[in-house]
């Protein structure tokens, strides 16, 4: 299957103010810096962000908080970037404080077509409040309900002209989870291989999942 | 001999390191104690944003921007090391399958439950992994001061919110060594130089001293 990449501004324009967009990164590494950028570029709006962590000030969806592209984020950590605290404070935007693997658990079982995930993680905690407690074994677990979105924007190591994907070091993080949990799946890899380069037991996220390639900069 | 408060913590939880074992630490202080590994102990260190088997930051120059530590910083791969997602990464924390975990704490209270995620009205940086780590690691070891602007960080009953309702397995402080146990907490060791009256009047929290409590030995 033959298919064409678009420029990081044809897919920026994609997505519309008010969308929610799942974001690969941990502390940046692994996030798709281009997309972001002309994100910013577009001047994008009331963006719902999910995704690990805010990063900082200038760098990964930090530059999205700077530009005030976010309405909300549903992150796990928020530590290391002073400008989402202080919008936060001021008021300008939603955060919403998830336990980072009850984050990709529920990442996960969006996309996975399941009903939501059991976990030990923040029971007796705030995080329990307002949520199901069910004992199973005599163990209390929270139920955590699945997350899912309408855009994911993913780094990629490699991509194939079958948009097939692979990921590199710890720049994988959330990517491969985020690619099943959302409508439109928007990659952005750092080189595009002709098919057959990537090996089949190396792929790590099958190309028919994603639907927009990001080209590489001309 | 002189040594600041991090680094007879750092030496400390050195020896609560084991042979063959996985071991994530926390940011900041935790991760000290990676200058202290004893010899002859072989541990793996996870990386909770995807690895296992990672070493000090590369030369100058050779770092890669794809493999870095949960803070941000540069980490190099050692011969064995394994790269893995955030699904897996968390599956193996919340497994079982990691046997130790350190982590800095804002307060420990009488019951041995951590507080290390958030001061309301002050300082709320989220949770990162800390509740998936306190919930699922095999061991939990708390390294932190005894005490901030001079109050006690071990205290009868948590102020802060906690990070999980299981207890810790050990609490290192520059001062001692302290285990918290079904009937409250055990004073089990002191510090170089300090005094079990001095631990006691440093501590909020009321402590069980057995007869004899020893100095504590330091690695490297």
């Amino acid at each position: 299957m033959q298919r064409t990449a678009i420029t990081a501004a044809a897919a920026a324009h994609l997505i519309p103010d008010g969308a929610s967009v799942m974001f690969g990164g941990f502390m940046a590494v692994g996030t798709p810096e281009r997309l972001v950028d002309a994100l910013v570029a577009r001047g994008a709006r009331g963006l719902t962000i999910i995704g690990n962590d805010t990063a900082r000030p200038g760098v990964g969806v930090g530059k999205l908080i700077d530009a005030g592209c976010v309405a909300r984020c549903i992150v796990s950590h928020i530590g290391t970037n002073p400008v989402t605290q202080k919008k936060m404070i001021a008021g300008d935007l939603q955060v919403d404080l998830v336990p980072q693997g009850t984050l990709a658990e529920r990442i996960r079982a969006g996309g996975a077509g399941l009903g939501g995930i059991l976990t030990p993680t923040g029971v007796g905690t705030a995080v329990e409040e307002g949520k199901t407690v069910i004992e199973v074994a005599g163990r209390r677990f929270l139920l955590e309900t699945p997350l899912t979105a309408d855009f994911a924007i993913l780094h990629a190591h490699e991509a194939d002209y079958s948009f097939n994907l692979t990921y590199r070091l710890t720049a994988m993080n959330f990517n491969p989870v985020i690619a099943l949990a959302a409508r439109v799946v928007i990659a952005e890899p750092g080189e595009i291989v002709p098919v057959g380069v990537i090996p089949p037991d190396a792929v790590r996220t099958p190309g028919i999942l994603v639907n927009h390639l990001v080209e590489r900069p001309r | 001999m002189s040594m600041d408060a991090k680094e007879i913590i750092a030496r400390r939880v050195a020896l609560e390191l084991r042979d063959n074992t996985l071991v994530n630490l926390g940011i900041g202080l935790p991760t000290l104690v990676a200058r202290y590994i004893p010899e002859g102990i072989s541990v793996a260190f996870q990386s909770e944003n995807g690895i296992i088997g990672f070493g000090a930051p590369p030369p100058g120059g050779m770092e890669d921007p794809n493999l870095t530590d949960a803070g941000g910083g540069f980490i190099s791969a050692l011969p064995g090391a394994a790269a893995f997602d955030s699904a897996m990464s968390f599956a193996l924390i919340r497994g079982g399958h990691l046997d130790m975990t350190v982590l800095g704490g804002l307060q420990v209270d009488g019951r041995g439950h951590l507080a290390n995620w958030m001061v309301p009205g002050r300082l709320v940086p989220g949770m990162g992994g800390a509740m998936d780590l306190v919930a699922g690691a095999r061991r939990v070891v708390v390294a932190m001061q005894h005490a901030a602007r001079g109050e006690s960080k071990i205290v009868p009953v948590l102020t802060l919110p906690a990070t999980a309702a299981r207890p810790v397995t050990l609490v290192v402080t520059d001062l001692a060594v302290i285990e918290p146990t079904p009937e409250g907490l055990v004073l089990r060791e002191r510090a170089p130089g300090v005094a079990v009256a001095a631990i006691l009047a440093a501590t909020a929290a009321s402590l069980i001293v057995p007869d004899g409590v020893p100095e504590m030995a330091l690695a490297g």
